[in-house]
């Protein structure tokens, strides 16, 4: 029974990293096209003055600081077929990455994240749920390749490195705790990854704002119809604070179960200290939006170290380092 | 250079301390300063980890040891990061506590003269013609609708109409986001403040527990101890803890995890001070029991053989049940016995336990499977002297064979003892027997008493909740101003601008500029 659970799963897996692997081509194709100058369609949305039985006194929008994502960017284009198609590819692969999870947790009896398989399949999981989701907000459909990318080589590297059969939970992991704290630990990661693909964008836009003269060439051209550095700022920031957010939760949660589990709430173990230190980085990366001579260019590399933290933690720290953090099941 | 004087260089000091510039800085060095303690092995997480740094590498342990990089997370440079960052923290909050103070109180600012310059701004003209009562009822209905919505609302008198009939709508609102942003940071003083100080009065100790062995909380019955500063011994409450059994449960339906322990469960009676009556408890992983202001944890178990030693005329000289150090996940174990009293010599034995007990190809013993289906207990045999005369402290787990000679075992000609539980065994040279009598559990206890816990739980609340009200209550203000066009017909302007990020700033203007201006465009 387990282990027939435990084969579908990796079937549906597969086939999702089938499809992702489309939507990526699909992403990329879409990115390739805005390189082409295309006939883009104006704005559609400008906060213009709507009148009521009179005539208009309206001036342009003053430039917000604050609010910028619906204005700023520079021209809005109607989504390209690729654009289109590579989106609901995204949404087919992520139901079938959903029943892999789903399916992963029947044969397990139990929720599908106590080991670095499975923290694997449901992080990536959650990367593009959030991704997904954000998207009903924001617009973020230029970062695809990106972010369907590194799902792709998360999952690679799950399914070839990480792959452990289902095993009963140890007496160390029954606990209400692994439910909550690690759930909460890989959804704050999803909203870095989405934060650090923002900043990473954040910081080619600046280099080629900067330039005095406009630069010419596909890529170029194609960074043009993606939101300017100023608004890749502000959308980064507003995931990542509610990343921040949940990771403070992730480290609580974490002192308590240990307090549970060890006798002690924190005891400076590696996996403590690492969660520590991400916490710290990105409370400077906050700290560094409301600091003169920080924010931009400073602040996005903030975002970058941040998520290498977290890379780090995940895939380096469980996998090398001995603590009592022992449960990639390796 | 100017001359400052003393207090003009403290106060620049204090100054470039307390800048925001100064706390990003130290962020980002406790960040750094934290990774060291991650790479280098801990004196108070793994002591061992230390030991064989030292004993792997002496040269590199000495330097390393001088920079303190076993102890990072109390050495001083670490120590000096996190006291400069809080010291700064401190500094920050108490003028922004102060100016927040006073805005709590303040009336919304003064309409400016151009809403146009705002951020966000909206201009509507109606069909209406400009008229005193017209305006009086639309600042009414503005302060209605925002002070509806929650915002603090003042009016202000238009500058251009000298007669003072004439009002502009002032709106504020999201004071609870400065309120979070300082409940956040003093509620990180606080945390560190309890830690500081209340961690002085705790303390935190092991035991290792055989199945039928009674443990009673005083300082003596600790394998090892760890107080806090302020510990004494009166803080200990005399409460005796007795392993009545320990079980456990293996995994043998799952092919692909034989054997795995799914359940680890400690049946303890317990008896408090004074009372007579013991009630029975359990105390599993991840569910401590609390006792006597404790909490108890299972940390680990293993196996303790019952060892019976007797002297040439069958008279029992020794008789204990030794806990084993499990070595792997089938439960091989290392346990040591010393028998100082009764023989010719002192004896020492290094033993070596298999639950289960297999061959390997090459012949040596190891341990096939964690539960009891063929015991076997190995010995090899030293005579000499055990070393317990010299005052120094022994570990019963480790044995110095340095003035012992081997007797048995790999070299001497004489095979290592092997027993099954309720065998007797010949020691070599006719010093006696040993006997294997049984073979029970142990447990291992951590035993904590902490009495910060309660407050630094309620600072990370407040922390959690601080933090959720700094990061996503938007704090804005908006206006409502009521202008004349060159027709006379009315224009009503909403404008808004966002303290800190706000997402929904636009919204919210365009929402009120609707709804305020509903009974005109509701008409057609
Ligand atoms: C233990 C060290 C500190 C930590 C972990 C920390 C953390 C944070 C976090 C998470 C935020 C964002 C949430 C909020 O707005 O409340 C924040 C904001 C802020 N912190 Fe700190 N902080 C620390 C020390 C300091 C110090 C020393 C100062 C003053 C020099 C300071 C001044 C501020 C200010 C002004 C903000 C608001 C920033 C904004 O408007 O976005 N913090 N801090």
């Amino acid at each position: 029974m387990t282990t027939s659970f435990a084969a579908l799963s990796l079937v549906a897996l597969y086939s999702a990293m089938a499809v992702y692997a489309i939507a990526f081509v699909a992403f990329a194709i879409d990115l390739a096209r805005r390189s082409v100058p295309a006939a883009t369609v104006p704005a559609e949305h400008i906060p213009v003055l709507v009148v009521a039985g009179g005539t208009s006194t309206h001036e342009a929008p003053g430039r917000t600081d604050s609010g910028p994502l619906n204005e700023t960017t520079p021209t809005t284009r109607a989504h390209s077929r690729a654009s289109r198609v590579a989106f609901a590819l995204t949404v087919l692969a992520w139901l079938l990455h959903l029943g892999a999870a789903v399916l992963r947790a029947v044969a397990g009896g139990r929720v599908p994240w106590a080991n670095m398989f499975e923290f694997s399949l449901t992080g990536s999981l959650l990367i593009v749920g959030v991704y997904l989701l954000v998207n009903l907000w924001v617009d973020l459909r230029f970062l695809g390749t990106f972010v369907i990318g590194l799902m792709l080589i998360l999952l690679g590297v799950a399914t070839v490195g990480f792959y452990v059969d289902v095993v009963p939970l140890p007496p160390a992991l029954q606990s209400a705790w692994l439910v909550i704290h690690v759930f909460v630990a890989l959804l704050a990661t999803a909203f870095f990854a989405l934060s650090f693909a923002a900043s990473s964008l954040q910081l080619v836009q600046v280099r080629r704002e900067s330039k005095p003269t406009p630069a010419v060439g596909r890529f170029a051209r194609m960074l043009t119809t993606i939101p300017d550095a100023q608004s890749l700022d502000v959308i980064a920031y507003r995931i990542t604070i509610v990343g921040f957010a949940l990771w403070t939760f992730t480290l609580m949660a974490g002192s308590i179960w240990a307090e549970r589990a060890w006798g002690r709430y924190w005891g400076w173990d590696v996996k403590e200290v690492w969660t520590f230190i991400i916490w710290v980085i990105y409370a400077a990366y906050i700290h560094a939006k409301a600091t003169r001579g920080w924010q931009g260019n400073r602040a996005a590399w903030l975002a970058i170290i941040g998520f290498s933290a977290v890379l780090f933690n995940f895939g380096i720290v469980n996998v090398f380092f001995t603590g009592l953090h022992s449960y990639s099941g390796l | 250079m100017p001359a400052l004087g003393l207090v003009g260089w403290a106060r620049w000091i204090w100054r470039q301390l307390t800048s925001m510039k100064t706390a990003l800085w130290l962020l980002v060095l406790l960040a750094i300063a934290a990774v060291p303690g991650s790479l280098v092995p801990q004196r108070t997480a793994d002591p061992n980890g230390v030991l064989q740094y030292f004993k792997n590498n002496p040269d590199g342990a000495r330097v390393l040891d001088s920079l303190q990089a076993f102890d990072v997370y109390t050495s001083v440079w670490f120590s000096a990061i996190y006291l400069l960052l809080f010291i700064s923290l401190v500094g920050c909050v108490i003028p922004r506590t102060r100016h927040h103070w006073i805005a709590l109180r303040a009336a919304p600012p003064l309409t400016p003269r151009r809403l146009s310059r705002m951020p966000v701004h909206e201009a509507h003209e109606v069909d209406v013609q400009d008229s005193g009562p017209v305006r009086a009822e639309l600042v009414e209905e503005g302060m209605r609708l925002l002070r509806r919505s929650r915002y603090r609302v003042v009016t202000y008198p238009e500058p251009g109409d000298p007669t003072g009939a004439s009002q502009s709508v002032s709106a504020e609102r999201g004071y609870l986001r400065e309120t979070g942003n300082l409940l956040f940071h003093v509620a990180l003083v606080g945390i560190l403040a309890t830690i500081a100080i209340g961690g002085g009065y705790g303390y935190i100790g092991q035991r290792v527990v055989v199945e039928g062995q009674t443990f009673v909380n005083t300082r003596a019955a600790y394998d090892s101890f760890t107080p806090g500063r302020f510990f004494d011994n009166s803080m200990l409450d005399p409460y005796s803890l007795t392993l009545e059994k320990f079980s456990v449960q293996y995994e043998v339906q799952n092919p692909k995890a034989l054997g795995m322990a799914t359940d680890y469960t400690a049946r303890v009676s317990v008896r408090d001070q004074g009372s007579s009556q013991g009630h029975t408890s359990s105390i599993k992983v991840n569910e401590p029991l609390s006792v006597g202001g404790t909490e108890v944890y299972l940390l680990g178990n293993g196996y303790a053989p019952e060892i019976t030693v007797k002297d040439p005329t069958g008279k029992v000289v020794f008789s204990d049940t030794i806990p084993f150090l499990p070595q792997d996940a089938n439960l091989t174990s290392l346990g040591v016995v010393k028998v100082p009293d009764g023989l010719k010599s002192q004896v020492g034995m290094i033993g070596f336990f298999y639950p289960t007990q297999a061959v390997a190809a090459n012949g040596a013993f190891y341990s096939a499977y964690p539960d009891l289906v063929t015991p076997l207990v190995t010995f090899n045999v030293y005579t000499g002297d055990l070393g317990l005369d010299s005052g120094a402290p022994k570990s019963v787990y480790t044995l110095d064979t340095s003035s012992m000679t081997q007797v048995t075992g790999r070299g001497t000609g004489i095979d290592s003892l092997q027993l099954t539980p309720g065998q007797t065994v010949q020691l070599p040279n006719g010093l006696g027997s040993v006997e294997l009598t049984g073979i029970k559990r142990f447990a291992s206890f951590q035993v904590a008493h902490d009495p910060t816990q309660g407050f630094v739980f309620g600072f990370a609340i407040v922390i959690l909740v601080g933090l959720a009200l700094a990061l996503f209550v938007p704090r804005r203000r908006l206006w409502v101003r009521i202008n004349t066009s060159k027709t006379g017909r009315l224009v009503l302007e909403y404008a808004g601008l966002a303290r800190g990020d706000d997402p929904g700033l636009a919204a919210a203007v365009t929402d009120l500029a609707q709804r305020h201006r509903s009974r005109f465009t509701n008409r057609d």
